[in-house]
């Protein structure tokens, strides 16, 4: 017995493809310019003015151990000869972070709201996080041929679940006694929201930024198999030519990016909590 | 009796999918519970009806369950009724659209909360001033009437703190300020006093009752303690399974349950606080003061009783003749009181606590005369009365 889903689901994709097309077109036309628009800025600034203003955005935000380290850190990625790659890479996880969230938080805030939309939105999340990320490049090449497009739009469904979820449960867990007086004194729905709900969310809705911008970063190895320029590109050599000192500094480089986004994110979602 | 404020009317709610499966089974006479089992649907209030005076405390009293909290929210509407009818000021609430009910919320309503409900990102003035902010009021003028609201219930040195930083009283004071700021008719509260320390909640109840002499508003009370209902109500509404089973002023409730879920309720209050002179008091035989000591004589065979009050014009209160002093030496053969009349006789005026009669009735033997405040005689209270009283037997009249 063949079900043939998979020959369904290729028909699918090739129809969104053919009837689409200008849709596709624009969308990878826009995230085209974001990508570059953002690389050409890191670009066009010398990496130790950068360097300098990562660290002060760590102090600000986390703390002087935190910008101590982010000086460290990025002086460590100069040094190994990976800094274009590792700001495209931030570039691209950038982009995608932010597509994600301007997706997802909505979506949470709706999902929130409306019992029938979580109701469908759960079994969605659990395919797009669980899917392995191998599987929907294939209909991302489909619509943006390769490079950096497929490369954020695959991010982007792979990193936004945990903004869609922790956004929903962030204003379901408001205290049901705080939205009661809320509504008591007349708040109209919006109030509720931005007056109520997400201020009082913002600590869980930021363990959901964090989480995204996580989840980009561990994408980044995946996109370069679509040609999405960066670091993963030098995991990519290390894998497939084995060359181990490539793979493993391009890895450590992804992974010293990761830990600079982690604690200044988190210090942002502790920030607010106080 | 004033207008009527609040006007709730053969109210309904059951929750469920379909509440109104209900309606059915309950004129066919089912409990609740069966309806549960039957139907999966919960009878929240089963056919409700009260009425709230204008600048009364009208005290809705009942066991967890009872439907109390669901009745008071469905005056604002936040439990929306299944069927029935909400009037406030003779406007009917569960025809208003979303704007004029929020409007309604925002001006006629404040309501104060058992768990308290304050924004914890807010300070205490940013939580007082919420309802007006909600409104549009520009800043300054909101600020205003949230610290004057602040004065009120005594925390106007708080107001940049932090709601985790104060105690459960102080909190509630901050609800209950939230709550005056944008000056409402109506007060709901909802168990506001039951998460409170014993001492704390005595110490709110006597402000809300000063409170409410300065201010008259018109505040309807939820709460699951007799004593509380019994001190602060004017009138008070026990309910039960949904179900208004009696309304009435503290006194009747004691005096006069309607039924024995009423009566076990009450059966243990202190009633000598509740009930007052004037409640206990029996009608005295008098005479006047220009009768003699042969008309006290035969007042008192006619009555079996051993004395006698004397009255003055308009019933004002003179003295009282005892059948000991009349029959003494030759006093019977006197035309006129004077040598008998015992003029320092024990008063009390009608709203005296019964308890506050024990050191009276303690020193004296004569009968304690209920007067007013122009010394009419209202009534008098023998001293067994008292006692019966205490001992919810019915006074004999």
């Amino acid at each position: 017995m063949n079900l043939r889903i998979g020959y369904y689901f290729k028909e699918l994709i090739s129809w969104m493809d053919d009837v689409f097309s200008p849709f596709w077109d624009f969308l990878s036309d826009v995230i085209y310019w974001m990508v570059t628009s953002l690389e050409g800025e890191f670009g066009a600034v010398p990496p130790y003015v950068l360097i300098v203003i990562f660290a002060l955005i760590a102090w600000k935000v986390a703390g002087h151990k935190i910008a101590i380290f982010t000086v460290v850190a990025f002086l460590l990625i100069l040094g190994m000869d990976l800094w274009w790659p590792t700001m495209q890479t931030l570039s691209l996880v950038i982009v995608s972070t932010f597509i994600a969230l301007g997706i997802g938080i909505p979506l949470g805030i709706w999902a929130s709201r409306n019992e029938r939309l979580n109701i469908i939105l759960r079994p969605v999340l659990d395919f797009m996080q669980t899917l392995p990320a191998f599987v929907y490049l294939i209909p991302a090449i489909t619509f943006f041929t390769i490079g950096r497009v497929p490369g954020v739009i695959s991010t982007v469904i792979f990193a936004m679940p945990p903004a869609i979820r922790l956004t929903n449960l962030g204003i379901r867990q408001v205290a049901e006694d705080v939205v009661e007086a809320a509504l008591a004194f007349g708040s109209t729905p919006n109030q509720l929201l931005f007056k109520v709900q997400l201020p009082l969310a913002l600590p869980t809705i930021m363990a959901g930024v964090n989480q995204t911008i996580m989840l980009a970063l561990s994408m980044v190895v995946i996109a370069s198999m679509v040609g999405a320029p960066g670091l993963g590109e030098g995991v990519l050599t290390g894998i497939t030519q084995y060359k181990l000192d490539v793979g493993f500094e391009a890895g450590l480089a992804v992974v010293l990016l990761a830990m600079f986004l982690d604690r200044v994110t988190e210090a942002l979602g502790k920030k607010h909590n106080n | 009796m004033g207008t009527e404020k609040i006007v709730i009317e053969d109210l309904y709610k059951g929750f469920g999918h379909e509440p109104g499966k209900v309606f059915p089974l309950l004129e066919k006479g089912l409990g609740k519970d069966d309806i549960l089992k039957k139907t999966g649907h919960t009878v929240a209030i089963n056919n409700a009806s009260i009425t709230v005076e204008q600048g009364e405390i009208f005290v809705i009293m009942g066991l967890s369950g009872s439907g109390k909290s669901t009745l008071v929210r469905c005056v604002n509407r936040l439990v929306e009724p299944t069927r029935g009818k909400v009037l406030i000021d003779g406007e009917d609430v569960l025809k208003m659209n979303p704007k004029e009910l929020r409007e309604l919320r925002r001006r006629k309503i404040g309501m104060v909360f058992q768990r308290f409900g304050l924004l914890p990102h807010r300070t205490v003035i940013g939580n007082v001033e919420y309802g007006l902010e909600i409104q549009g009021m520009p800043k300054e003028e909101r600020r205003k009437k949230a610290q004057s609201a602040l004065d009120i219930v005594g925390l106007a040195n708080w107001a940049g703190s932090y709601p985790e930083n104060l105690s459960g009283g102080m909190q509630q004071r901050v609800g209950l300020a939230r709550a005056l700021a944008n000056d409402p008719d109506i007060l709901l509260m909802d168990e506001a006093f039951s998460a409170l320390d014993p001492l704390i909640r005595k110490e709110m109840q006597n402000e809300l009752l000063e409170l409410h002499s300065r201010l008259q508003k018109t505040i309807l009370f939820i709460t699951h303690d007799l004593d509380e209902a019994l001190k602060l109500g004017n009138r008070i509404a026990v309910m039960k399974d949904g179900a208004v089973v009696q309304v009435g002023t503290p006194e009747e409730i004691l005096t006069n349950p309607a039924n024995d879920y009423v009566a076990d309720f009450v059966q243990d209050v202190d009633r000598g606080k509740i009930l007052t002179a004037g409640s206990i008091m029996i009608t005295p035989e008098v005479i006047t003061s220009k009768d003699g000591p042969r008309v006290a004589l035969r007042k008192m065979k006619e009555t079996g009783l051993s004395s006698v009050f004397v009255v003055g014009s308009g019933r004002t209160l003179v003295g009282i003749v005892t059948a000991d002093a009349v029959l003494t030496g030759d006093n019977l053969e006197t035309k006129d009181l004077s040598t008998v009349l015992i003029t320092d006789v024990p008063t009390t005026s009608p709203d005296t606590p019964v308890n506050e009669l024990f050191p009276i009735a303690a020193e004296t033997k004569i009968p304690i005369s209920v007067i007013d405040e122009n010394k009419k005689l209202l009534g008098i209270i023998p001293r067994v009365s008292i006692l019966a009283a205490i001992s919810k037997k019915e006074v004999i009249q």
